[in-house]
């Protein structure tokens, strides 16, 4: 069924990056009391990989974004950023399915956050103006996240999970509540920061179209499992409603919709 | 014409009020003209007795204040932020709640006297709890979700009481500084009226004893003003420190 597993390395060895991590992970194990979400879980994300995440809701793709980001610790099984195991820092971002901005700081301070402390004020300004006007939101520094529409906070969130040059950025469904255009948008707007800033990028979503448009390998989650692993040779820019898109998309979702 | 229309009947109820004084409709013993209110008012401004009460009530009134306000909110974000501290302290100081603190008076004087303790005991009790109870609301309700995201992004705890956990429990705080602005207020006329031998509460009932009525009702309309005032104050600190919430922010 996934002859392309064969040679999914191929087309991600030609922009292999030194600003991407590299993600192994070992017999990964989650339970929730009695309930086990993940299953023995068994992967390596190459450096700079754009690698989508698919299954229905309730397979445990969300838990295993977690357990990558640190913010959840496995039951049993391990996971090495660049061969280490230990607690995730600077290096690994997560974006979350709602912005999650403080409402009370303007967005330059939002993207702030994600700096580090150890910086002094005026490079963590000038840090955070680059960003903001790498998502396009450079004349919004100043103001209030309540006043944003929905696309623009969530770039806002882009930009604070890129201000610190994570070599890892996990992003949690981060586009599930947005309308159709917003979300083409801003699929275009993470493949850009993708390709130019060369980080491992690990995208969970319910929604294969965007998953095809996005990544180069699609792993199926099912059941705790990894039920597929599918490589996606399509040259970029994708563009949308291209038929071998659409044939990698038909595979997969039959593949959701059989079970 | 928006501006004006509030205050049409306000004021015909003022120039009725004067008119049936002058009428003798309304004995001066009963309710003196607004005339004569004023008129005392002017009197006790030039002869700077009001001064020296207003100062002291306004004394009493911040002091307990702060007191009371200060334990309330060190204790709400304690309470709120440690489940120790909570077990701990919360029930009892339920149950303290459900003694109304003005039934306390006749206590507090046997303890403290009539002396200046005796009033700020009684504020600072009033005031306490609906600080403390607000910011423990406000602590208790601030989003977990961007807890976990200032942990996800590597924040310092003292990082996330400074800008996660403070700012977001400030507007249920705020509810709390102005309902207990106005106990605040309450209990002060209560302890000044009912012993002292100062402050504003005292003009009022040392006035009665001369049935100097102008003077009486004259005491009244500070307290109104003050109390305004002070909710005033407590409203522009709010829009000032919560301009990010829509709510507040100025059309």
């Amino acid at each position: 069924m996934n002859t392309a597993v064969m040679d999914r390395a191929s087309s991600t060895m030609i922009r292999s990056s030194n600003s991407g991590a590299n993600l192994a992970l070992r017999g990964i194990v989650k339970s929730f009391g009695s309930q086990q979400v993940l299953r023995g879980i068994d992967l390596d994300i190459n450096a700079g990989q754009f690698v989508a995440i698919v299954g229905r809701s309730g397979c445990g793709k969300s838990t295993l974004l977690r357990l990558i980001a640190g913010l959840d610790e496995p039951t049993r099984g391990g996971i090495a950023v660049d061969g280490e195991t230990g607690q995730r820092n600077q290096a690994t971002r997560l974006m979350f399915q709602e912005p999650r901005l403080l409402p009370w700081q303007r967005v330059i301070a939002n993207v702030e956050v994600g700096l580090t402390q150890t910086m002094d004020t005026r490079s963590r300004r000038n840090q955070a103006r680059k960003v903001l006007a790498q998502v396009g939101l450079a004349d919004r520094e100043n103001d209030w996240p309540g006043i944003l529409s929905g696309g623009q906070r969530q770039r806002v969130a882009l930009a604070r999970a890129l201000a610190s040059h994570p070599r890892l950025l996990a992003l949690d469904e981060p586009l599930g509540a947005l309308d159709a255009l917003t979300r083409i948008e801003m699929q275009e707007l993470i493949e850009r920061m993708w390709l130019d800033k060369g980080f491992t990028a690990i995208v969970v979503t319910h929604d294969v179209a965007e998953a095809v448009a996005l990544a180069d390998r699609i792993l199926v989650l099912e059941a705790g499992t990894v039920a597929m692993d599918v490589t996606v040779d399509i040259p970029r820019p994708r563009r949308r409603g291209d038929a071998a898109a659409a044939a990698v998309e038909g595979r997969i979702l039959d593949r959701l919709l059989l079970h | 014409m928006k501006r004006i229309v509030p205050w049409v009947i306000p004021i015909l109820l003022l120039l009725l009020w004067e008119v049936m004084a002058r009428l003798g409709l309304l004995r001066a013993q009963v309710l003196p003209a607004p005339s004569a209110v004023a008129e005392a008012a002017w009197r006790l401004a030039r002869s700077g007795e009001l001064w020296t009460h207003v100062e002291i009530s306004t004394w009493r009134a911040l002091t307990g204040f702060a007191v009371g306000g200060g334990i309330g909110f060190v204790l709400g974000m304690a309470n709120g932020l440690s489940s120790l501290s909570e077990t701990l302290l919360d029930s009892t100081l339920q149950m303290i709640r459900n003694i109304p603190h003005l039934a306390l008076i006749p206590l507090v004087i046997l303890w403290f006297g009539i002396d200046e303790e005796a009033k700020l005991f009684l504020v600072a009790l009033g005031v306490f709890f609906p600080i403390y109870v607000n910011t423990l609301h406000g602590v208790r309700s601030v989003d977990r979700q961007l807890l976990e995201m200032g942990r996800a992004y590597s924040m310092s705890e003292r990082q996330l009481f400074l800008r996660v956990v403070l700012p977001g429990a400030l507007p249920s705080v705020f509810v709390g500084l102005r309902y207990g602005l106005g106990i605040m207020w309450l209990t002060l006329i209560v302890a000044e009226t009912i012993s002292g031998s100062s402050g504003i509460g005292y003009m009022a009932m040392n006035a009665r004893e001369f049935m100097l009525v102008d003077v009486v009702v004259f005491s009244i309309l500070v307290y109104a003003a003050l109390g305004k005032l002070a909710d005033s104050i407590a409203c522009l600190l709010e829009r000032t420190c919560l301009a990010w919430n829509p709510v507040y922010a100025k059309a």
